[in-house]
C-alpha cells in the first residue's frame, strides 16, 4: 500500500511503485480530470500540483512522492490563483476542445501565484511545455494576463 | 453548464418515450415529469430557402432536437461531434434564436446515433466533417427553435385565454402585456406538449437576431472544460472496465507471425493477451499494466505486404512519375502551347511531408457488450453512421444494435473520421474476443504518432507562364500522392476518372483567371495510411498556389495584392477578403529592414479567407512571425467569437505544422515516435492574430477547417520578399528557417 495526500485527503493506492501518478490519479482514484495526452512529459496534459509546484503526473512514479506531500488535481484547486485563472479563462473563452486544459490552467496557477505580472517571457517560459494542438496559446496568453491583473487588484 | 450524458440529464428516458411515437412533434407529458419534446418530422418553412437539397431519408420517427423541460432548460441535442469546434454552442444559438430563449438556460447535449434520425445531409449518414455541421443544421434547427416558440406560445393563448398574437416571447419569458401576465417556457412546457404541431413556421429576418451574431455569447462548454469535469472517451468508466492496448505492426501493411507472450502474462495486472487480425491485444485491470504488458511482449512481425521504403526513396518514385502525365483533373485551354508561347516561365516543384493529426486526446473507445446482441459504444465519434456499420460487421449485429454514446471529443483534425472506422473497429474485435468485460481501447501517443493515417506525402511540380505585359497566360499543375478514399465506400463519389478530388481540391478550381489550365495527378498506392486532415486537399494545393502566385508576381514586376487582385474579377467573395485582410494589416506601409508582409487567399469548404504575415528574418536567416492578419467570409456567422477561435486556431494548425511538422520512414519505420520527434506547435511559437469577420447575408458555410490553408503560405511569402528565395519543401525547417 501506498499513503499520499491528494486534494486534502489521505489516499492509500495498491499500487507498484513504479506506477506513475496519473495513472494512480486516473485508474485507481476515479479523478479524471488530469489527462493523458504523450506518458513521456512532452505536452503537459498530465499537469498536477506538489506542494504547489506544477509537476509532469506522467513522469512522477508513485512511490517517488516524498513523505508528506501534498498533491493537487483540477478537481482539488482552490485560492485566489485558482480562481482567478479559471475565471479568465472562461472569460476569454480559451478553450476550444479542452483536452489539455487542465495542465495548461495547472501550469497557469503555479505561474499567477508566483509572479503577478507575467511578461510574455515569463508565460514563454512557464507554458512552452503546454501544448494545445487547437493552438489557443493566444487565448492562453491573455487569460493569464487577465488572471494576473486580478491578483494585482 | 452544460450536459452531454443524455442518462445523466433524464434525456435518455425522454428519448426512449419519444421513440415510437408517429406525428409531428411529440407529446411527452405524464411521466416525463412535464417537458416539451420537439423534433421532426419538421413543418414546413413559411419561407422559400435554398436548404440542402437531401433533407435525409423519411423515417416515422421523430428527429428529436429541442427538449424544453420544466426547470426551465432548453436542452438541443447536438448530432455533429463537437471536437474543439464550438458545435455544440453553435447549434444550440440557432435554436435559442428563433425560440426567443435567454443564453442562460440553454444546454446541448450530443444527440444518440441513428443516421435516419440524424443524418448529416450532405453525407446521407450521421458524421461530422468538411465543415459541414452549422451549414446542415441551419434550416431545421431554426425551424425546430421557432416551432417550439409556437406551441409555448399556444399554450400561453390558451391558458390566459388571449389571442396568439398579442403575446410577445423575449429572453425565456413568453409574455402578454396588455394583462401582465408571463410564464417562463418551462412552466407552459406541459401544456405545450399537448397541442398540435404547426403546420408551417416563419423565421425571423435577420435584422432581429438578437443571438446569432452576437459576440458576447460564451460557450456552452466553458465551465465543464475549465474545471476538468468534462467526459471524453478517455474518462468513461463502466462497472468492470478493463483497459487494453494494441500491439500493431511497426511497418505499414505487416501482420502478426508469432507470438511469446509470457512476459506480457507475467505482468501484474494483465488478464489476458489476444492476438487478433490487426495486432496483439494486452487487456489489463489498468492502463499502466496494460502497457507494460504489451512492452514484454516479444512478437515476430511478416513484412511480406508492408511498406518497407523510406520517404526518401517514395519521393524518388513520385518524381519519377511527375516525368510523365497522370489522369486528367482540369484541361482548360492548351496549357502546353501557351507555356511554349510564354514570354516568361515560372517552374517550381513543391514537397509536402506527411503529418500526423495527433489530437490531444489520443484515440480510445469504450466497448460493453450487450446481453442481447450487438454493443455500447463511449466515444468521440465523429463518424457515427459509418461506425455503427462496422461494428455491426465485426460482431454479427444490426447496425442499429450499436448503441453510440458521444462524448466530447479531445480533437480531432480528422482524425477520427476514418471510413473503416479503425479504432472503433479494434475496439470491438477486441471487447467481441475478450467477452468478459467491458474494454477501453487505449492508443498511446506512440501509437499515434506511428499509426498512420497520415495527411498524404505530395510532390507538386508547377510550371507557370506570363505574356510580355506579366499577364498570366498559362499554369500546368501535376500532383503525386496518395488517394485516401481508394478502395474505401466513399470511392465511388469522390474518386472520378482515377482523380480522387479530396487530392486536386483547391488548384483543379483554381480560381485566378488564366486562360490555360493543366491540372493532373498520379495516385501511387502504398501500405501507408493516410487520410483527411484539417482541410484536407487544400493544405497543400493552397500553400502551392499562393507561393506560385507570389513568384509570378515578383516575375512579372507586380505587387503581390494587386496582382491577384486583377485576376479575381470574377471571384467578389476572394478579392473582399483578399481586400480587407491587406487593408487591416497595413499592405504596402513600410517596414524596417528584415521585416516583410506576405500575403495568401483561398476558398476552401465555402469558405473565403485571406492572410497577411508580417515576418522578421534575423542575420542567421531564421524567421519571426511577428504578426498575422486573417480576413474570413463564412456568411452569416453564428457566433462571431467562435469564428474568430477557430481562425486563431487554424492560423495556429497552418503554421505550427509549416513550421517543424513531418512525418519520415526510415526503411519503412516511423521516425518519430512522440511530441519530442513530432514537434508540435508551442506557446513561444504563436504569433499574435488578429481576425476579421466580412459581415454578410449569405448562407452560413463552415469555419473549424479554412482557417488552415493560407496561414503557411502567407509567412512563406513574407520570408520569399526578405530573401528572394522561396520555400518549396516544408517543413520551413528544412531551410533552416526556423
Amino acid at each position: 500500500m501506498i499513503r499520499l495526500t491528494i486534494n486534502g485527503q489521505e489516499r492509500a493506492v495498491d499500487v507498484p511503485e513504479d506506477m506513475p501518478l496519473l495513472w494512480v490519479v486516473r485508474d485507481e482514484l476515479g479523478m479524471t480530470g488530469t489527462k493523458f495526452g504523450c506518458g513521456v512529459g512532452q505536452c503537459g496534459a498530465c499537469t498536477v500540483h506538489v506542494d504547489g509546484a506544477p509537476v509532469r503526473a506522467c513522469q512522477t512514479p508513485v512511490g517517488t512522492l516524498a513523505a508528506g506531500s501534498r498533491v493537487t488535481t483540477i478537481e482539488g484547486i482552490s485560492g485566489k490563483a485558482a480562481e482567478a485563472v479559471q475565471a479568465a479563462w472562461r472569460k476569454l473563452d480559451v478553450v476550444q476542445c479542452g483536452y489539455c486544459q487542465s495542465g495548461q490552467i495547472m501550469s497557469a496557477i503555479a505561474l499567477v501565484a508566483g509572479n503577478r505580472n507575467p511578461s510574455d517571457a515569463d508565460i514563454d517560459a512557464a507554458m512552452d511545455g503546454n501544448v494545445c494542438r487547437c493552438a489557443t496559446y493566444q487565448r492562453i496568453r491573455a487569460a493569464i494576463k487577465d488572471a494576473a491583473q486580478t491578483m494585482r487588484a | 453548464m452544460s450536459g452531454s450524458d443524455p442518462a445523466a440529464s433524464g434525456l435518455a428516458a425522454l428519448l426512449r418515450q419519444a421513440a415510437p411515437s408517429r406525428r409531428g412533434f411529440l407529446k411527452v407529458a405524464a411521466g416525463a415529469g412535464g417537458a416539451l419534446v420537439l423534433g421532426a418530422q419538421l413543418p414546413a418553412l413559411a419561407a422559400e430557402t435554398a436548404a440542402p437539397k437531401a433533407m435525409g431519408p423519411a423515417d416515422p420517427r421523430p428527429n428529436l432536437f429541442v427538449v424544453i423541460a420544466p426547470d426551465n432548460t432548453v436542452t438541443v441535442l447536438i448530432k455533429h461531434l463537437d471536437m474543439g469546434q464550438g458545435i455544440a454552442t453553435g447549434l444550440a444559438t440557432i435554436v435559442a434564436e428563433e425560440l426567443d430563449a435567454d443564453w442562460s438556460q440553454m444546454r446541448s447535449a450530443f444527440a444518440p446515433a441513428d443516421s435516419k434520425l440524424y443524418a448529416n445531409h450532405f453525407f446521407g449518414l450521421q458524421g461530422t466533417g468538411g465543415s459541414t455541421a452549422v451549414a446542415n443544421s441551419w434550416d431545421e434547427l431554426r425551424m425546430a427553435g421557432a416551432a417550439a416558440r409556437a406551441m409555448l406560445v399556444a399554450a400561453a393563448a390558451a391558458r390566459w385565454g388571449v389571442p396568439v398574437r398579442e403575446i410577445g416571447v423575449a429572453k425565456g419569458v413568453v409574455r402578454h402585456a396588455a394583462s401582465g401576465r408571463s410564464a417562463g417556457f418551462g412552466e407552459l412546457a406541459a401544456d405545450a406538449a399537448t397541442l398540435p404541431v404547426p403546420q408551417s413556421v416563419a423565421l425571423k429576418d435577420a435584422g432581429d437576431y438578437t443571438l446569432i451574431g452576437n459576440p458576447a455569447l460564451h460557450r456552452l462548454d466553458n465551465e465543464s472544460k475549465t474545471d476538468g469535469s468534462a467526459v471524453f472517451a478517455m474518462d468513461v468508466r463502466r462497472p468492470g472496465q478493463v483497459t487494453a492496448v494494441l500491439a500493431r505492426s511497426p511497418r505499414f501493411g505487416g501482420t502478426v507471425k508469432g507470438v511469446d507472450d509470457g512476459g506480457a502474462r507475467a505482468v501484474p495486472g494483465v488478464l489476458e493477451v489476444l492476438t487478433l487480425p490487426m495486432g496483439v491485444a494486452v487487456v489489463a485491470r489498468n492502463s499502466w499494466a496494460a502497457m507494460k504488458g504489451r512492452e514484454a511482449l516479444k512478437i515476430v512481425w511478416d513484412d511480406g505486404k508492408a511498406e518497407t521504403r523510406g520517404t526518401a526513396e517514395m519521393l524518388a518514385d513520385y518524381r519519377k512519375l511527375a516525368d510523365r502525365p497522370g489522369a486528367v483533373a482540369t484541361d482548360r485551354g492548351d496549357a502546353a502551347r501557351a507555356l511554349a508561347g510564354a514570354v516568361r516561365v515560372v517552374e517550381a516543384e513543391f514537397t509536402f511531408p506527411y503529418l500526423a493529426h495527433a489530437p490531444m486526446e489520443p484515440l480510445n473507445a469504450v466497448v460493453e457488450l450487450k446481453p442481447e446482441g450487438g454493443c455500447t459504444i463511449w466515444a468521440g465519434s465523429q463518424f457515427q453512421g459509418v461506425e455503427q456499420m462496422v461494428v455491426a460487421g465485426v460482431l454479427g449485429c444490426r447496425p442499429d444494435q450499436v448503441t453510440i454514446n458521444t462524448v466530447w471529443a479531445g480533437g480531432s483534425f480528422g482524425r477520427r473520421a476514418t471510413p473503416n472506422a479503425d479504432y472503433m473497429l479494434e475496439a470491438a474485435a477486441i471487447a467481441k474476443a475478450y467477452g468478459k468485460a467491458p474494454v477501453h481501447l487505449m492508443w498511446t501517443r506512440e501509437d499515434d504518432i506511428r499509426g498512420g493515417r497520415y495527411r498524404p506525402l505530395f510532390l507538386h511540380r508547377v510550371r507557370a507562364g506570363l505574356d510580355a505585359s506579366g499577364n498570366l497566360v498559362a499554369w500546368q499543375h501535376r500532383l503525386v500522392g496518395q488517394s485516401f478514399l481508394a478502395g474505401t465506400p466513399f470511392e465511388s463519389a469522390m474518386v472520378k476518372n482515377g482523380v480522387d478530388e479530396t487530392s486536386v481540391e483547391g488548384v483543379s478550381d483554381l480560381p485566378y483567371a488564366v486562360p490555360n489550365l493543366a491540372v493532373d495527378l498520379h495516385s501511387p498506392p502504398s501500405p501507408v495510411t493516410t487520410l483527411w486532415w484539417r482541410s484536407v486537399g487544400h493544405t497543400h494545393t493552397a500553400y502551392a498556389k499562393e507561393v506560385m502566385m507570389d513568384e509570378l508576381a515578383r516575375a512579372a514586376g507586380k505587387d503581390p495584392v494587386e496582382f491577384r487582385l486583377a485576376l479575381l474579377k470574377d471571384h467578389p467573395r476572394l478579392a473582399g477578403v483578399l481586400r480587407l485582410a491587406a487593408e487591416k494589416a497595413g499592405w504596402g506601409k513600410p517596414l524596417p529592414a528584415g521585416k516583410a508582409r506576405g500575403v495568401a487567399v483561398h476558398q476552401s469548404f465555402g469558405t473565403y479567407v485571406a492572410h497577411v504575415a508580417e515576418v522578421s528574418m534575423t542575420d542567421k536567416g531564421r524567421m519571426t512571425i511577428d504578426r498575422i492578419v486573417c480576413a474570413v467570409d463564412c456568411g452569416q456567422v453564428v457566433n462571431p467569437d467562435v469564428v474568430r477561435a477557430q481562425m486563431e486556431g487554424g492560423t495556429g494548425w497552418g503554421i505550427g505544422h509549416a513550421l517543424r511538422g513531418e512525418i519520415t520512414l526510415t526503411g519503412g519505420l516511423v521516425d518519430q515516435a512522440n511530441f519530442d520527434g513530432y514537434h508540435p506547435m508551442r506557446m513561444s511559437d504563436m504569433p499574435r492574430v488578429e481576425v476579421h469577420i466580412v459581415p454578410s447575408m449569405e448562407r452560413p458555410t463552415g469555419a473549424g477547417e479554412p482557417g488552415v490553408p493560407t496561414a503557411a503560405p502567407a509567412v512563406a511569402n513574407a520570408v520569399f520578399a526578405i530573401t528572394g528565395r522561396p520555400l518549396h519543401d516544408l517543413p520551413f525547417s528544412k531551410a533552416g528557417a526556423v
